[in-house]
C-alpha cells in the first residue's frame, strides 16, 4: 500500500520534470523557459521528495528530504531571479 | 533489484554521461562548455552513488562539479574566449583551424588506441580471478583503526602518508596561484533577494560542514567533503559581493593554510619521538588523532579552495570598493 | 566479471579517449582544462568500476580513497592552470 502511494507520488514528480524539460525545449523566450523550469522542477522535486519520504518510513530521513526540498526551492528561485534580472539588464542596455 | 531495470538505468546513466562529455567538448562557446561540464559532474555523482561509492559521490558533487565548475565559470567570465593564435574567430568547430586533417585523424586514432588498450587490459583483469587480499586486510584491521567508515580509515590511517602528501599538493598549488599575481577584484554587492538567500544559506553550509566532518568517522563524509562545503560558503559570500568572505587576514591566513600539513606532520613526528612508526597511531588514541587531523585538514582545504576561487591573495577592501565604483560609472 | 563493472569500465575508456582528443586538438585553453578534467573523470570511473564487487558485498575502499585524493588534486591542478591562463592572457594583452 505504501509502496503504491510512494510510486504514484514519484511518478507525478517525474511528470512535472518532464513538463519542465519540454518547456525548456519548446518555449520561445528566456523568461518563459525560466518560469517553466523553476515552477515545474520545484513541484517535481517536492513530489519526488514526498514519495521517497513515504517510502523510507523513517522520520529523520523524511525531515532531511524536506530540508533538501526547502533549500533547493530557495536556491532555484534566487537563481531564476538573478538570471532574469541579468537578461533584462542586457536587453535594456542594447 | 530487478536486473533488467538496473541494466536500463545503467544504460541511460552512461548514455547521459558520455553525451554530456561529448557535448561539453564539442561546443565552441566556453561558458556552455563549462556549464555542460558541471552537469556532467553531477550525473557522475549519481553514477558513483549507483556504484556504492557515497563518499566519492559527495566529494564529486561538492568539489568536482561545484567548486571546479565555479572556478571554470569565473575564468570564462573574464574574457569571452581564451584564444591562442591560430584559431579563426567564429569557427564552428573548437579544434584549431590550422591543424591539418591528417594530424586531427592521427590524434583521434591515438585516443581510440589508448581507449582500446585500456579496455583490453580491463577485460583481461576482470576475467582473471579477483584478488581479495587488500579488502580483507582493510576490513580485518578496521576495528583498531579508530573509525568505522572504511574509506576514512584508509585515507586517514592506513594510507595517511598519501593524504599528507595530497594536502601538500593543495598547499603547493595555492602557493603557485599566489606567485602568479593578485586575486581578482570582487563582485558587485548583491540585491536584496540574493543577499537574503546568503544570510541563511551560509550558516546552514557551515553547520553542514561540521556535520560532515563529524559523521565521516562512521558514515560517508569526512574532511574533504566538509572542507569543500566550507569553501562553498565562502564562494557564495564572494558572489554576493561581500568584502569579508570568511578568510582570516595576513599571518593567521598563512597559519590556516599550512594547518593541514602542519598538524599532520606534528602528529606523525610526535609519534616518531614516542617510539612508534611515523603516523602509526596507537589504537586507543586513533579516533581522537584522526578527528584532530581531519579538523585541521578541513580548515586548510576550505581556505585553499576559497583562495583558489579568489585567484590569489585577496585584495584589500579599498580596491574592491574602487572597482565597484568604476563599474557603476561605466554602466 | 560483473555486468556493471564491464559497462562502466568500457565507458570510462571512451571518456578518457574523448578527453584526450579534446585536450590535444582544441585551441581554447579553458576547454583544454575542461578536457583534462573529463579525462580525470574517466580514470575515476575506471577505478570505481574496479572497486565495485556487486550489490551484496561492500566495495573495495582502497580505490575509493584513491579517487577521493584524485578529485582534490584535480581541482587544485585546475585552479593553478586557470591562474596560469589568466596571467598568460594578461601578458598577451600587455604586448
Amino acid at each position: 500500500m505504501i509502496n503504491f502511494a510512494s510510486s504514484i507520488l514519484i511518478l507525478a514528480g517525474l511528470f512535472f520534470y518532464l513538463a519542465g524539460s519540454i518547456g525548456l525545449l519548446r518555449l520561445p523566450d528566456l523568461y518563459t523557459r525560466l518560469h517553466a523550469l523553476t515552477k515545474a522542477d520545484n513541484l517535481g522535486l517536492g513530489l519526488l521528495a514526498a514519495g521517497l519520504a513515504l517510502h523510507s518510513q523513517h522520520l529523520l530521513t523524511s525531515l532531511k528530504l524536506l530540508l533538501i526540498w526547502l533549500a533547493v526551492l530557495a536556491a532555484s528561485a534566487t537563481s531564476a531571479h538573478l538570471i532574469a534580472r541579468q537578461a533584462r539588464r542586457q536587453e535594456t542596455r542594447r | 533489484m530487478n536486473t533488467t531495470s538496473l541494466l536500463v538505468f545503467d544504460g541511460l546513466l552512461l548514455f547521459s554521461i558520455v553525451g554530456l562529455a561529448w557535448a561539453s567538448l564539442a561546443t565552441t562557446d566556453e561558458r556552455r562548455s563549462v556549464i555542460l561540464f558541471m552537469a556532467f559532474g553531477l550525473v557522475l555523482a549519481v553514477a558513483w552513488g549507483r556504484l556504492l561509492a557515497p563518499d566519492v559521490a559527495l566529494a564529486e558533487a561538492a568539489i568536482g562539479a561545484g567548486l571546479s565548475g565555479a572556478l571554470l565559470l569565473a575564468a570564462a567570465r573574464k574574457q569571452p574566449r581564451l584564444l591562442s593564435p591560430g584559431s579563426s574567430k567564429g569557427s564552428r568547430h573548437p579544434d584549431g583551424a590550422n591543424v591539418s586533417l591528417v594530424s586531427r585523424w592521427a590524434v583521434t586514432l591515438l585516443s581510440a588506441a589508448l581507449a582500446g588498450t585500456l579496455a583490453w587490459a580491463l577485460l583481461h583483469a576482470f576475467s582473471s580471478t579477483p584478488h581479495d587480499m587488500l579488502p580483507r586486510a582493510i576490513s580485518g584491521n578496521l576495528a583498531s583503526s579508530g573509525v568505522s567508515n572504511p574509506v576514512t580509515a584508509v585515507l586517514l590511517n592506513f594510507r595517511a602518508y598519501d593524504t599528507l602528501l595530497e594536502l601538500a599538493v593543495l598547499l603547493t598549488a595555492v602557493l603557485g596561484i599566489f606567485a602568479l599575481g593578485q586575486g581578482t577584484p570582487g563582485y558587485q554587492p548583491a540585491g536584496p533577494i540574493f543577499d537574503g538567500l546568503v544570510r541563511w544559506l551560509v550558516p546552514v553550509l557551515i553547520l553542514t560542514a561540521g556535520y560532515l566532518l563529524w559523521v565521516g568517522a562512521h558514515a560517508p563524509g569526512g574532511a574533504f567533503q566538509a572542507g569543500a562545503t566550507l569553501a562553498a560558503a565562502g564562494v557564495v559570500l564572494r558572489l554576493a559581493g561581500r568584502s569579508r568572505i570568511g578568510l582570516p587576514d595576513g599571518f593567521v591566513l598563512r597559519i590556516v593554510m599550512a594547518a593541514g600539513v602542519g598538524v599532520f606532520l606534528l602528529v606523525g613526528l610526535t609519534l616518531l619521538l614516542l617510539g612508534r612508526p611515523f603516523l602509526g597511531y596507537p589504537p586507543a588514541w586513533a579516533g581522537a588523532l584522526i578527528l584532530l587531523i581531519e579538523t585541521a585538514a578541513m580548515l586548510s582545504i576550505a581556505a585553499t579552495l576559497l583562495l583558489a576561487f579568489v585567484g590569489g591573495q585577496p585584495q584589500s577592501a579599498d580596491v574592491n570598493a574602487a572597482a565597484n565604483r568604476q563599474r557603476e560609472e561605466m554602466s | 566479471m560483473l555486468t556493471a563493472q564491464v559497462l562502466y569500465g568500457l565507458t570510462a575508456c571512451v571518456i578518457v579517449a574523448l578527453g584526450l582528443r579534446a585536450a590535444l586538438l582544441h585551441t581554447s585553453l579553458l576547454q583544454r582544462v575542461v578536457a583534462i578534467n573529463v579525462m580525470g573523470a574517466g580514470v575515476f570511473m575506471l577505478l570505481i568500476a574496479v572497486a565495485y564487487r556487486g550489490p551484496g558485498l561492500p566495495p573495495d575502499p582502497l580505490p575509493h580513497a584513491l579517487v577521493l585524493t584524485g578529485i582534490v588534486v584535480a581541482v587544485s591542478a585546475t585552479a593553478l592552470a586557470l591562474a596560469l591562463a589568466r596571467r598568460l592572457h594578461a601578458e598577451q594583452d600587455n604586448d
